[in-house]
């Protein structure tokens, strides 16, 4: 496939002034035509410094920025800026113009790339219409909610039929619901129109939910690049484990010297009782024994669970389990 | 004192000081105008940061400020005299006064520019908009309110001025409360003009708010 954005060896330092800062170091990628493709990072980690190396709002150190094989660093001022309104880029504070209207923000690009106005109001009302917002031309950006905020962002990026949309932390101000149909809309126009998508994000779960690449930044450098498939199934690097298990992997040893026997009776069998409380409780309890017994010819289940240190946990933990009428009863000085 | 004559002189001088505010809040604007907005784009920070102009304006800005209008005024005569042909009077008045609210207005706008949001700016940058499309459409447009508003303190602080510039004769209702007020211990003259200077400001400034939070769409409804 056609390659559409080429970083090669970038980096980026910021000079302060009794201080520097590297906030990118030798950073190469491949994206190309048609991909979605996820920049996903801790904060701080440098994404959205690169993002804007990727229209040079930030113009980076060292290394090339290629778009469509042109180098940016060598174009003049004009052809630079010709060259943005085919980069359009959507932020998470929406950055719309808050004295126009809807319709005339989603006019604005128009008006830089000379259209008259007639046309570029045309334009506007076809945009609006394609991320479903038309009732809300007249409306101004101050009455609308975050969602429909974005929407109007989209619509403004669209304007100018841009190959590329960058998408810097586009979702983290909106809530999930709002999210999944940011992300479907998104979806929705790099299939229809063929533009290429970047989404600088924190979130796994949007990489997830969209993205067909992946690339994995820490401390300014790339960790890890790749489908999403191969980079969440098989996770090389620490920060890409990091982000793949959220939660750090839980490979914390169990300390706790806390341990009770839980007796199970009758039918409590349906619900699964020990994984629901380890989610409500949001801490592990380590299973030490499990077994049945003949106890007068009907089976009682047994378990030994070594609890959390923290006896606050431990003590939620105990119950949550006597809630659902298990018979809980402490051991002391437990031993496997 | 309520004959015909008092009363058309200060209806005559009433004018003379609306004269002289708008003229030169006008001229003030020409030279403070454009010199906001260099001092915001010439910034460390700002969309074509130029240390040398930057400094300039900036220290043009703080030493004007810093000498009293009144003795900006005497300073100023040789200029005004080269520029209207002598020193007295209302037009005489506009120079000393733009000269001095230049400076000042410089610095509102400049203030009322950096409230806009970075982020707005960097949008219409990533849009490969230029630089002056940003200043005339991003800056000045989202800016518009904050302006107005600032155009209206500048527009009381020049009246303020003008009445001072009665002091060397330079018209207006400034220069009847010294010479009937003060010269000729006529306190209820003085009195009628402080009034009349008093429903002038609040007259600015009940039309700069309205037109300031008519043209404020940031608010909802």
């Amino acid at each position: 496939m056609e390659t559409i954005i080429q970083v090669k060896d970038v980096g980026k330092t910021f000079i302060g002034k009794d201080n520097r800062v590297e906030a990118l170091k030798g950073i190469n990628l491949e994206i190309h035509k048609g991909e979605i493709y996820g920049i996903i990072g801790m904060s701080g980690a440098g994404k959205s410094t690169l993002v804007r190396c990727l229209n040079f709002l930030e113009k980076p150190t060292t290394g090339t920025v290629m778009i469509e094989g042109k180098d940016l660093a060598v174009l003049p001022e004009r052809e630079l800026r010709q060259t943005r309104t085919q980069i359009a880029m959507i932020f998470q504070h929406f950055n719309l113009l808050m004295q126009r209207t809807v319709l005339d923000n989603v006019c604005f690009p128009l008006e830089i790339t000379g259209q008259k106005k007639k046309e570029a109001r045309g334009r506007a009302k076809e945009l609006l219409e394609i991320v479903g917002l038309s009732e809300k031309a007249k409306a101004y950006p101050a009455q609308l909610s975050g969602g429909q905020k974005q929407r109007v962002a989209i619509a403004r990026a669209l304007a100018n039929n841009p190959k590329i949309l960058l998408c810097d932390e586009a979702t983290s101000a909106l809530d999930p619901t709002t999210t999944k149909s940011i992300l479907a809309l998104l979806k929705d126009i790099n299939k229809k129109y063929g533009i290429t998508i970047v989404i600088i994000t924190h979130e796994m779960a949007v990489v997830q939910e969209i993205c067909t690449h992946v690339a994995i930044i820490d401390g300014g450098t790339l960790a890890e690049t790749g489908t999403v498939e191969e980079v969440f199934t098989r996770p090389q690097t620490p920060a890409a484990k990091a982000l793949v298990f959220q939660n750090g992997g839980n490979h914390q040893q169990m300390k706790g010297k806390r341990c009770i026997r839980i007796v199970f009776k009758d039918h409590s069998s349906f619900e699964p009782v020990i994984a629901n409380m380890v989610l409500e409780c949001k801490a592990p309890a380590n299973i030490l024994l499990a077994d049945t017994k003949d106890i007068g010819g009907v089976a009682h289940g047994q378990m030994i669970l070594q609890l959390p240190e923290d006896e606050i946990i431990a003590g939620k933990m105990i119950h949550y389990l006597k809630e659902r009428k298990l018979e809980v009863e402490e051991l002391s000085n437990y031993v496997g | 004192m309520w004959d015909n004559a008092t009363i058309m002189m200060l209806i005559k001088e009433t004018g003379t000081t609306l004269y002289m505010t708008l003229t030169s809040t006008f001229f003030a604007y020409c030279i403070g105008l454009p010199m906001g907005i260099f001092l915001v784009i010439t910034a460390r920070d700002g969309l074509r940061p130029n240390a040398i102009v930057y400094k300039i304006l900036d220290v043009i800005a703080n030493v004007v400020r810093s000498v009293p209008f009144l003795i900006l005024l005497m300073l100023l005569i040789p200029f005004t005299r080269y520029v209207v042909g002598r020193s007295y009077g209302a037009t005489a008045t506009i120079v000393p006064l733009t000269v001095a609210a230049a400076p000042f207005i410089a610095r509102l706008v400049e203030s009322s520019l950096l409230e806009v949001d970075r982020g707005v700016v960097e949008a219409a940058q990533s849009m490969g908009a230029s630089t002056g499309t940003v200043v005339w459409k991003v800056f000045l447009g989202e800016a518009r309110t904050s302006l107005i508003a600032g155009a209206t303190i500048a527009l009381g602080t020049i009246l303020g001025y003008s009445a001072m510039a009665g002091a060397v004769g330079g018209g207006g209702l400034g220069d009847v409360a010294i010479r009937y007020g003060y010269y000729r211990y006529q306190a209820d003259i003085m009195i009628v003009t402080v009034i009349l200077l008093v429903i002038l400001v609040q007259i600015l400034q009940f039309i700069g708010t309205k037109m300031s939070r008519k043209l404020d769409k940031r608010i909802t409804g």
